[in-house]
């Protein structure tokens, strides 16, 4: 239910926001939009205060509650809120996969989707998987197999990776699975078509193949 | 992005009539396109109505034979389920030819057949777009047009629609489920649902302010062959130059419709009696009227050796 109103809305604005039966979020008084989040307001839309909002989720096992900008991506929250900084910024438009991440074990591109829409989700990050002392064996294989060169699309890859060999342990096909009704394989054509979210602008893409190839084969 | 309320819909209705009655609303549910466009000011709602709580995320049988497949469905989870891979390739394929692996984990079945164009001047808030900005002019006209479309255009706008999975539901003779702002069901064949730019292009679909899709339905199975052939410039992870859905039976009959040509996933059912002849008969009446740009005019002969390769695959 709609708890609180940010003290700059018009009284009409006030009853719009009323009748809008606010059920999920929190409405609380906007404090510290960032200049990157106000910087871009048009005609029109720059009376509009910001807006904030509760959200709490888990973040690599860990509970968070967060009080946020309506506005804050998945990516912005990890990053610039729970200060995860493994989690990366390409594009910021879905297009690139350095913000992989995985939501209730499956992999989605953290900057297009609203941190406040993850209520109660598990999130694991590129941290949760492994660490320096105990990495994560598709962390080991990219190590082994040199596959990244500057390094920055890396942990998108590596969430990417590893969620791509349960989806085709679930079975779940692919554009290159040649019998829909079949099982898919784990070979290099069906990584290679799983993987073209994520690009890599230093060109490891075979060297990421053999690393996912070796943690797939010793699954198999 | 401009600041916005945000509120999570407990049921249809509500979320319906939440939207009706709140200037500048409109629903999220995966999120990739709208999140997208709101980054570029394209879209500025000034108000969020989460539907993803809603319980809209099964497929089930119907009564006739067919498939309700829930508006929260995610298109890696439609692409997957059995019974569409068994009986609706063509929508499988369609579905796994689109965007990223990442993406189709998010991105639901309705909002997919509302993503928006992919048109470059409709992305360019600086240039001017009677999509975008009513009124404003089209700047893709006379400008570089080579993935715009070639049939169904207006003097006010040549964009594509970028859906792969539209196309396949299309050719299937899919139809929409909505519910209205005042509670009231509709069901809209998917061949009414989009609608041509004319001289109103940021009016895209015929749905109603408020109006929330909950469902498409397919009819039951009519077997065949069922083949997506997508034309486009990468391997993976690219919009379509031009893709054709089709289903093809032993005597030559068939459903085609095509994708990256118009506004809306075509089909000419008229031209469909012409397949037995071959792919350029079938080609000439479902291009009937095109009008390409110096660009784009390359679509017209890949349309047409695009569906001898479907014919032909079909046969083999």
């Amino acid at each position: 239910m709609q708890k609180l109103v940010p003290s700059s809305l018009s009284r009409r604005d006030l009853l719009a926001a009323s009748t809008a039966s606010l059920t999920g979020a929190v409405l609380a008084q906007a404090e510290d939009a960032s200049p990157e989040e106000t910087a871009h307001a048009d005609a029109g839309t720059a009376m509009r205060p910001p807006i904030r909002a509760q959200v709490s989720f888990t973040v690599n096992d860990r509970p968070r509650e967060l009080d946020l900008d309506t506005r804050t991506t998945l990516l912005d929250a990890l990053r610039e809120h729970l200060h995860l900084t493994g989690t990366k910024k390409g594009c910021d438009h879905g297009q690139c996969g350095a913000c992989t991440v995985l939501v209730g074990g499956v992999r989605i591109n953290s900057c297009l989707t609203l941190a406040v829409m993850h209520q109660g989700d598990a999130i694991i990050t590129i941290e949760g998987l492994g660490t320096p002392e105990n990495m994560h064996r598709m962390q080991t294989a990219f190590v082994k197999h040199d596959g990244y060169q500057c390094g920055y699309c890396t942990p998108g890859q590596i969430c990417s990776a590893v969620a791509v060999i349960g989806e085709i342990e679930a079975g779940i096909p692919s554009h290159v699975t040649p019998d829909l009704t079949g099982t898919p394989e784990l070979v290099a054509e069906e990584i290679r078509e799983r993987m073209s979210g994520n690009i890599c602008r230093c060109g490891a893409y075979s060297n990421i193949v053999d690393a996912i190839t070796e943690v797939a084969g010793s699954r198999a | 992005m401009t600041p916005f309320t945000y509120e999570r819909a407990g049921s249809p209705a509500e979320a319906a009539a939440a939207a009706a009655r709140t200037p500048g609303a409109r629903f999220i549910a995966g999120g990739t396109n709208l999140l997208d466009l709101m980054k570029l000011q394209i879209e500025t709602p000034a108000h969020l109505i989460d539907v993803n709580g809603l319980a809209l995320d099964t497929i089930e049988a119907t009564k006739d034979g067919g498939l309700r497949i829930g508006a929260l469905v995610r298109n890696t989870a439609l692409a997957a389920d059995r019974r569409v891979r068994r009986d609706y390739a063509l929508l499988s394929r369609a579905l796994l030819a689109g965007a990223s692996g990442q993406l189709r984990n998010k991105a639901t079945t309705a909002g997919n057949l509302l993503q928006r164009t992919r048109c470059p001047y409709f992305y360019d808030t600086v240039q001017p777009c009677n999509k975008r900005r009513p009124g404003s002019g089209c700047a893709a006209i006379g400008g570089v047009s080579r993935q715009l479309a070639i049939i169904g255009t207006s003097e006010a706008c040549i964009a594509t629609h970028p859906s792969d999975m539209a196309v396949a539901l299309r050719a299937l003779d899919a139809s929409v489920e909505t519910v209205q702002a005042d509670g009231a069901p509709r069901r809209i064949p998917l061949a009414e649902f989009h609608r041509l730019p004319g001289d109103t292009p940021h009016i895209e679909t015929v749905l109603e302010p408020g109006e929330l899709i909950t469902a498409v339905r397919l009819p039951k199975p009519v077997g065949g062959r069922h083949i997506y052939r997508k034309v486009r410039d990468r391997a993976s992870y690219a919009f379509a130059l031009v893709s054709i859905g089709a289903i093809l039976h032993e005597d030559g009959s068939g459903q085609v419709a095509l994708g990256g040509v118009a506004h809306k996933p075509w089909r000419v059912e008229a031209a469909e009696a012409e397949l037995p002849r071959g792919a350029k008969a079938a080609a000439e009446q479902i291009l009937a009227g095109a009008r390409p740009s110096r660009d784009n005019a390359f679509k017209i002969t890949l349309v047409e050796r695009t569906l001898a390769a479907v014919l032909a695959e079909a046969r083999g």
